[in-house]
């Protein structure tokens, strides 16, 4: 029932600001905070409370009847993967709602409706099983994602608004299309027709249909994430959109195409995604170099981050498609830490435009001095986003290649090129925004309170991911288990890891060593296969 | 004791932590004494525990503060490992460390940066110590990356100039480069050994590979990768001249205790995959004989004081390269302590010119300063004299001599390798006592602005004493025999043994090593003092003029690299800056647009087009029926 509760406070709390508005033009933002803190709060009291019953992999499910002639039922479920991602939800959220506080002046109420029915599609998208439930949640996110944009985005809103939305819509029907396929043939082949993700999960696919269906989910999902090509939407829809809108589609809506691949695409298809691997994994190259080259150049410092996000994106796809435990853990990683600090970059460009109005790199410069607070803040985000060891972005991006590397060498060495072009792109933000003297004289004042209090957590966070991300791990390994469960061998090929000579035995319950799982999975394309 | 290891790399963080929150509003004084002391008491700390090292003489030190993560049985931790190896170098960045941030209180006293400054360079030492003392290659890892940013800080760290943002840039880009060679090399062990545990792969390595089997040589060459990144080592050499954008105490720290020496510390630690990997042994070697010599021509060429030090850190580091690359696993890591003492010696003597000629580093514009100056000219004469390698006196003699005879007499020595180094040898006692004779001697041309005060000269002067005494810990056999310092590394490192034949000569190459180092001063002398019209004879050469601007400039690395990767990279970019990409979705855009446009002009409400539409309809149709 808390399940419930979770999204019912957003939903409520959206058409109570929206109302609220009549009382006090302030109110909404009261409303809009205290529901997301509530959830917040209900979330972090779930995590909590059930970190000792870790034995199953599902910790909550609720589950009623909701138009049970076509097989359609209500029915959410948490599980440790649900659990992060609805933290990080609700932690961006409120940080949405607080960044917004000074910067959306017009249509308060709407607004904060529009943001809190946002979060509440995420957070049903993170946890519904029910599959036709799953396509409404889907689609609950994206009409008030395209208010966002389009009522308070920046001067080219209108056409940012329009491409995401036809971008993601486009791609949503091929997943509706898909999600109708999968529901007729498991109704032939076992007589009951549901949308129940459980009862689906092993239903007998011909190969042909199964690859077919495959890139019906595939397609909303990587145009989700994004995946080079099909990213173009991103710079638009990150760059035109208010603060609030640009941390909430980077932070978030990208990682429920993530979240799709790992929750539906990997479990449902197993065999149809191997045989895809080799090419998804290059995808996520392309990706990383394409999007790490063209946010070098770029001048208009959100579009610079939001090529960040194809170039960081890419490397979750690299790591799903590895189907191994240590890059699946990279990716989740890559989620939460990515969520963290180009969410963070984007507040960071908020700031700087709330003050010098105006997002272009040309125009700033010599900030070091003249705000160091947020200079020192800024440092620690670009190094998150370069990678430096220490910050939540290295363990993912470090996880993630070890087990492609397992999966596929020459892909890794590529993708590892990457993190210097990250360096490249990275460095150019903290030259042109920081160091190097800018054409504008006028002073600029620091961080206030509020914002202190919006971009502080952050680097703790960060910091915390990077130095001690055990509680992240030991929370998402049961679900990523149970995801990785149809790619598991029977018998691994390679048995024990060697005797560690100082350190005490690797736990014998964990599966070291996934390399047989991969040979199968890539002894098909052998140029993906480094001479050993 | 043993408990007390993480204090060494805490304190620095510690110091650095404090400085970032609280540096804005604390007095000079006291940023000065949390900057100075959090490294004061690593050293003190390192010295205690150095001493009960020496007496109790176990084989490592370990604590473990914390397991970082586990993932499916990839299980590293934030865990320290002291051997003698890495007492050594913990030894050296906090008490050369510790004299260097002295140093600084007085270099920097006028910077409004002054938090700034120290919260970097605490920085910058607790991340050299983590990469020192760790016990796993993540962690190792961890410290490397924090260098590569602190350089990229300190190295930028007057942040206006953008020359400087831009060697800063240069310096963090160019080391990672090596570090993602180094990051594929750590991916390689984890697949191979399960772990990155460093004791753990160093016992299995030979196990698990032979002798010149193909893993160990690829992973040697990786590793070598990350090495040369950081060490400035051929190819990637090009950002250490720059960087010495950043203030004079940064360079010394970098020179001397953290940063270049990074790259001897990997391979050293990592002895064992490159004695399994001849191949790769070999490469370092070479890489360290070809390094000492284009760095130390390129030496010769520079006016600016502290290029002139830069390209002779490259060309020492190339010495140690060439000592490890032949085996001589402890000679190496001698030259690195020796050279932590000069190199720092004569970088900060260098400031205190620079900073009494009031910023000028242009040695054509110095001179003279042999009595203005007593204190920093004889510590500096020192330093140089040990940088050269002047005989029986100095401690450069003792490190370099070694170094020499096992590249020639060592198990996998050679002539030609030898042949470098004694060339290399020759080199650096010219330029270094070009560099004398330039700054110290003749007439003075600039006026002197600061004299230097204590908290400069006292680091100075001991920092001499150690350049001189240093080398008695470790005498060759036939003179004096002293072997304290391999006797100190041999649980960790092996020895080597000289060829048998060679041996018994040893004497005259110690003999020609000091002959080739006495020489070089004095063709320095000749050059630079006795005739100076011999330089303008040559300047009048078309061809030597030709050949010193290359030198000059680097051996043109800088320019075949900007040419070849990094304005093609820029253009690359900047021609798909619109991402050509999206012009597809555009087009389809237009696409729609244009049927749209087309199709509403059918729909525009004028009869006759309607009507003329009708009669060609019909007519078409008529057409095609009379013909089926």
């Amino acid at each position: 029932m808390i399940l419930v509760w979770l999204i019912v406070i957003l939903m409520a709390g959206g058409l109570l600001a929206w109302l609220s508005k009549k009382v006090n033009p302030e109110l909404p933002r009261w409303v809009a905070l205290g529901a997301v803190l509530l959830d917040l709060i209900l979330i972090v009291y779930l995590w909590i409370s059930t970190e000792a019953t870790t034995g199953s992999a599902w910790l909550l499910r609720y589950e009623v009847p909701w138009i049970p002639q076509w097989g359609v039922s209500f029915s959410l479920a948490l599980d440790g993967l649900s659990l992060l991602m609805l933290m990080l939800t609700f932690f961006l959220g409120l940080l949405s709602v607080l960044i917004s506080w000074k910067e959306i002046k017009n249509k308060v109420g709407f607004f904060h409706f529009n943001l809190l029915w946002v979060l509440a599609g995420i957070t049903g998208v993170f946890l519904t099983m029910d599959l036709f439930l799953f396509y409404f949640f889907w689609e609950v996110m994206l009409i008030p994602m395209y208010f966002l944009i389009g009522v308070w985005g920046h001067e080219n809103r209108t056409y940012a608004a329009y491409k995401f939305f036809l971008f993601t819509q486009a791609s949503g029907l091929l997943m509706l299309l898909a999600i109708l396929g999968l529901y007729f043939i498991h109704g032939s082949e076992t007589g009951s027709y549901t949308f129940n993700y459980f009862d689906l999960l092993n239903t007998p696919l011909a190969p042909d249909a199964a690859r077919l269906l495959m890139f019906g989910f595939l397609a909303a999902f990587l145009v989700k994430l994004p995946v080079v090509p099909f990213h173009s939407w991103l710079p638009d829809a990150h760059s035109q959109a208010p603060t609030a809108g640009s941390l909430i589609l980077a932070g978030l809506l990208l990682k429920t195409g993530a979240y799709g691949l790992l929750r539906f695409v990997l479990p449902l298809f197993p065999t149809a995604t191997v045989e895809f691997a080799p090419w998804a994994m290059l995808l996520g190259v392309i990706g990383i170099i394409y999007g790490a080259i063209l946010a070098y150049s770029q001048t208009d410092l959100k579009r610079l981050v939001a090529y960040t996000s194809v170039s960081h994106m890419g490397f979750v796809i690299l790591g799903v498609f590895a189907f191994n435990e240590w890059a699946l853990q990279g990716v989740v990683m890559q989620m939460i830490a990515h969520g963290l600090s180009t969410g963070a970059l984007f507040i960071l460009a908020g700031f700087i435009y709330e003050r010098i109005h105006t997002r272009d790199i040309t125009q700033m410069g010599g900030f070091w001095a003249k705000a160091p607070k947020m200079a020192v803040i800024a440092l620690v985000f670009v190094m998150a986003s370069l990678g430096l060891p220490g910050l939540g972005n290295f363990i993912a991006e470090f996880l993630t290649l070890v087990g492609s590397w397992q999966a596929a060498n020459w892909l890794t060495v590529f993708a590892t090129i990457g993190l210097v072009l990250a360096t490249a792109y990275s460095l150019r933000i903290m030259q042109k925004v920081f160091y190097e003297p800018g054409p504008r004289q006028e002073p600029l004042p620091d961080l206030n309170f509020r914002e202190m209090l919006i971009a502080v957590p952050m680097v703790l966070g960060l910091l915390w991911l990077g130095l001690y991300p055990q509680p992240i791990i030991d929370t998402a390994r049961p679900s990523i288990t149970e995801q990785l469960q149809a790619y598991t061998s029977p018998q691994p090929t390679i048995t024990e890891p060697k005797t560690a000579y100082f350190q005490k035995q690797p736990d014998p319950t964990i599966n070291t060593n996934q390399l047989a799982i991969n040979q199968r999975a890539f002894s098909n394309l052998q140029i993906f296969q480094s001479p050993n | 004791m043993e408990n007390l290891l993480w204090l060494i790399p805490a304190l620095p963080f510690l110091g650095a932590l404090l400085l970032i929150l609280f540096g804005t509003r604390l007095s000079r004084m006291l940023v000065a004494i949390l900057g100075v002391g959090s490294v004061g008491i690593s050293a003190l700390i390192t010295i205690l525990l150095g001493l009960e090292f020496l007496a109790n003489r176990p084989e490592f030190y370990h604590q473990e503060v914390w397991q970082w993560f586990n993932v499916a049985g990839f299980t590293p931790s934030i865990a320290f490992h002291i051997d003698a190896l890495s007492l050594v170098f913990v030894f050296v960045i906090t008490f050369v460390g510790a004299l260097i941030h002295l140093y600084a209180t007085a270099y920097m006293a006028e910077d409004q940066d002054f938090s700034r400054f120290f919260a970097c360079m605490n920085l910058f030492v607790g991340s050299m110590l983590m990469l020192v003392m760790a016990d796993n290659l993540l962690l190792l890892y961890l410290g490397w990356e924090g260098v590569g940013l602190c350089s990229y800080l300190l190295i930028g760290f007057w942040y206006k100039e953008p020359k400087n943002g831009y060697a800063a840039r240069k310096a963090f880009i160019i080391t990672r480069v090596g570090d993602t060679a180094m990051a594929i090399g750590l991916f390689m062990l984890f697949q191979a050994f399960g772990t990155l545990h460093i004791q753990t792969i160093l016992t299995e390595a030979p196990q698990a590979w032979s002798v010149g089997s193909q893993m160990a040589v690829i992973v040697a060459l990786l590793l070598l990768g990350g090495a040369v990144g950081k060490s400035g080592q051929l190819p990637l050499q090009t950002w250490l001249p720059d960087a010495m954008a950043g203030p004079t105490p940064v360079s010394a720290l970098i020179h001397a205790a953290t940063m270049v020496t990074a790259g001897v510390y990997l391979i050293a630690r990592m002895y064992v995959i490159f004695e399994l990997a001849p191949l790769a042994q070999t490469i370092v070697a070479i890489v360290g004989a070809v390094t000492l010599l284009l760095a130390g021509f390129s030496a010769l060429t520079q006016y600016d004081l502290k290029r002139v030090l830069a390209y002779s850190t490259i060309s020492q580091i190339g010495y140690m390269f060439l000592a490890l690359g032949v085996g001589a696993w402890s000679a190496g890591i001698f030259h690195f302590m020796i050279h932590g003492f000069f190199k720092a010696l004569l970088f900060l003597c260098a400031g205190a010119i620079i900073m009494a000629l009031h910023h000028e580093q242009d040695m054509r514009k110095m001179g003279g300063l042999r009595h203005k100056m007593p204190v920093v000219y004889w510590t500096f004469l020192i330093g140089a004299a040990s940088l050269a390698a002047l005989p029986i006196i100095t401690a450069g003699f003792y490190s370099k001599d070694q170094i020499l005879w096992y590249a020639l007499a060592g198990e996998n020595g050679n002539m030609w390798l030898y042949l470098a180094g004694l060339a290399g040898a020759f080199i650096t006692s010219i330029y270094t006592f070009r560099m004398v004779f330039m700054t110290f001697f003749g007439e003075s041309k600039t006026h002197l602005e600061h004299p230097p005060g204590k908290v400069i000269t006292i680091p100075l002067i001991i920092l001499a004493i150690l350049s001189l005494v240093g080398g008695f810990i470790e005498l060759p056999h036939n003179f004096g025999h002293v072997v304290l310092f391999s006797d100190l590394l041999a649980p960790v490192l092996p020895g080597i043994s000289a060829n048998e034949g060679l041996a018994a000569n040893e004497w005259l190459f110690q003999l020609l090593a000091a002959v080739v180092s006495l020489g070089g001063v004095f063709v320095a002398y000749l050059f630079y003092i006795k005739s100076p019209q011999l330089l303008t004879s040559i300047e009048r050469s078309e061809f030597a003029m030709a050949l010193h601007r290359f030198w000059h400039s680097g051996w043109g690395f800088d320019a075949l690299y900007d040419a070849l990767i990094v304005r093609s990279y820029v253009f690359i970019s900047k021609l798909n800056k619109r991402d050509f990409i999206d012009s597809f979705y555009t087009g389809l855009a237009r696409l729609a647009e244009g049927f749209h446009v087309m199709f509403s002009e059918t729909q525009n409400g004028v009869l006759r087009n309607y009507v003329a539409g009708i009669v060609v309809g019909a007519i078409m149709i008529l057409t095609i029926s009379l013909f089926l």
